[in-house]
């Protein structure tokens, strides 16, 4: 069993912060572990990546969806992932914004599945969290994930395999002109 | 395009790199135009700074032509001319929105890495090891600069490279170095260090009123641009036994009021107290070594100010904290918060207050950037400050 715990001061609104984590369907812009969220009601569905290019899937419910205050969800009894997530969120002093305590667990099943869950968020899931956490924050304060030469997918996974802090470019003739459908900076603010 | 890369201790290289692209729709891609190698860059040449990496590009003072922006940077157009802060800062959370760039919450994509030994960490920055975002720097044809919406300053007034270049850096680091001095009329400053930082220190103390400035150094040519371009009165540290005592004796047995230590955890001086610190630094048993810092701490004078602004990157040992706690010392610190003070300073420069090409002794072109870094590391043909000429 996965258990993970941290919190993040975000410098927005709490009724912001709340409706963005509500629509479960962002946390795949700043949990680098999910694929996606598809939501339909108070249920969901969800699939995460795992390390070799698995994936696993499972569906969930809201439980709890106090507006400003808490939200949290868990797995459905029949899923092969038993998931469960839960958000505190609170007026942080001052000017400070909003504080938010996230809470996730994973428990991973028997089996060849168990094994690709207990992967899910790496070899330490602890820094995985803060990490998105982190991201999260980028997302809600600067409208994107902050990217680097030594960290091209933003903050996690990468910072312990760095490259080298020089631009990638695939092409080295000339100046690459990038378009509007140019995937590598398709972000919106939110 | 052509990039200075960090290959090693002591090496760097002219190479070959991809050129940068758009990773972010904040950014914009400059095309430099002037760049320079800053004391700072010494840290990282000698191996001094963890999380370096071969390939890295180096650089964090530059300037240069946009030639791109992403979708978000509404205050760029490719033509326009800018000078970069060193620091990267987003500007929306809550350190930038108070005024404190170079603590910004959201630039550092390596955050991690520092929280890990720092507790919390800074912002991210150009050119500067892994720790601190692992961004390509400015000593290079193009650079990649985040959030170019928030840092990079527009020149319009059609001053020259060398005149505003340091605003990318130098310039307000010793700026915010004098003023966390608090300095009220009939102060005297004392200012270890007179490379670049330490004279524009020791220029902007006048500039805030300081009644007398006392530049401590051990070469004779850097002493005499401390006296003859920026007034102060000079302290060549290898001609006295003891530096505070001479400082007590200059300033009436008080100690000087602020002191500033413009030299970081590279630091010299003579005797056991340098072969000390030398041999755990290279064991790792130390990282920096705190010479200037503490004999800032001994010689100040009771509830004075110590002002750190040369680099530090982890421990230091024996440090003299009863002196600070017994003598009611203030610490004040930090990268400087390039973003602050780049609009005034200007102002500085266009009214003539501070000439920042007093600093400047060598111009090369980049490709000679191995020989340019030897030669500011060996301190030879009386190097103080060399600007990369790009294009």
């Amino acid at each position: 069993m996965i258990r993970v715990v941290h919190s993040v001061t975000i410098l927005c609104p709490i009724d912001e912060v709340f409706a963005f984590w509500h629509d479960l369907e962002n946390l795949p812009r700043f949990m680098q572990h999910l694929e996606f969220v598809e939501t339909n009601g108070r249920s969901s569905h969800w699939v995460a990546r795992a390390p070799a290019g698995q994936t696993v899937e499972w569906d969930a419910e809201i439980i709890t969806d106090e507006p400003n205050r808490t939200l949290s969800w868990r797995s459905l009894d029949d899923a092969s992932v038993r998931h469960a997530g839960s958000v505190q969120f609170r007026e942080a002093p001052g000017d400070r914004g909003t504080e938010v305590r996230v809470e996730l667990s994973y428990d991973a099943p028997a089996g060849a599945v168990g094994v690709t869950v207990a992967k899910l968020l790496g070899e330490e899931p602890d820094s995985q969290v803060r990490d998105d956490l982190r991201r999260f924050k980028q997302v809600m304060e600067t409208g994107e994930v902050v990217k680097s030469d030594g960290s091209p997918e933003g903050a996690g996974r990468g910072a312990l395999e760095q490259r080298a802090a020089q631009p990638a470019g695939e092409e080295k003739q000339g100046r690459r002109k990038p378009g509007p459908s140019d995937e590598s900076t398709r972000e919106v603010r939110p | 395009m052509k990039a200075v890369c960090w290959t090693g201790t002591r090496s760097v290289e002219v190479q070959d790199v991809p050129d940068p692209s758009l990773m972010n729709q904040r950014d914009a891609i400059v095309r430099v135009t002037s760049t320079a190698i800053c004391g700072s860059d010494l840290h990282l040449y000698n191996g001094f700074m963890p999380t370096m990496m071969k390939g890295d590009v180096l650089g964090h003072e530059f300037m240069g032509e946009v030639i791109e922006v992403g979708r978000e940077v509404a205050n760029l157009k490719p033509g326009d001319r800018v000078v970069v802060p060193f620091t990267i800062a987003c500007g929306d959370c809550w350190h930038c929105q108070h005024d404190l760039w170079s603590l910004c919450e959201n630039s550092n994509p390596n955050a991690a890495l520092s929280e890990k030994t720092m507790g919390h960490a800074a912002s991210g920055a150009f050119g500067y090891s892994h720790i601190t975002g692992g961004f390509a720097g400015g000593q290079a044809e193009y650079v990649r600069v985040p959030f170019a919406d928030v840092g990079p300053f527009k020149i319009t007034n059609g001053m020259s490279d060398e005149q505003v270049l340091f605003l990318s850096d130098i310039l307000p680091t010793g700026y915010m170095a004098a003023e966390m001095c608090d300095i009220t009329p009939g102060d005297t400053v004392a200012v270890w260090g007179c490379g670049p930082v330490g004279l524009f220190a020791i220029k902007s103390a006048y500039l805030l009123g300081a009644h007398r400035v006392i530049a401590i150094d051990r070469f004779d040519y850097r002493l005499r641009m401390a006296n003859e371009r920026c007034g102060a009165v000079t302290l060549n540290y290898e001609e006295v036994d003891s530096v505070s005592d001479a400082l007590t004796e200059m300033t009436g047995g008080r100690g000087p009021d602020a002191c500033i230590d413009a030299v970081g955890m590279e630091a010299h001086t003579h005797g056991f107290e340098y072969f000390y610190d030398r041999a755990k630094q290279a064991v790792k048993l130390e990282s920096d070594r705190p010479i200037a810092l503490r004999q800032a701490v001994l010689s100040c004078r009771n509830g004075g100010v110590v002002s750190v602004v040369g680099v530090y990157s982890g421990l230091i040992d024996k440090f003299p904290m009863g002196t600070v706690m017994n003598r009611g010392l203030t610490i004040r610190s930090g990268q400087c918060h390039v973003h602050r003070y780049m609009g005034p300073l200007l102002q500085r420069i266009q009214a003539g207050d501070i000439d920042p090409r007093m600093v400047i002794t060598h111009r090369m072109p980049l490709a000679q950037a191995p020989e340019a870094y030897e030669k500011f590391l060996k301190k030879e043909d009386n190097c103080e400050k060399v600007v990369l000429t790009v294009s």
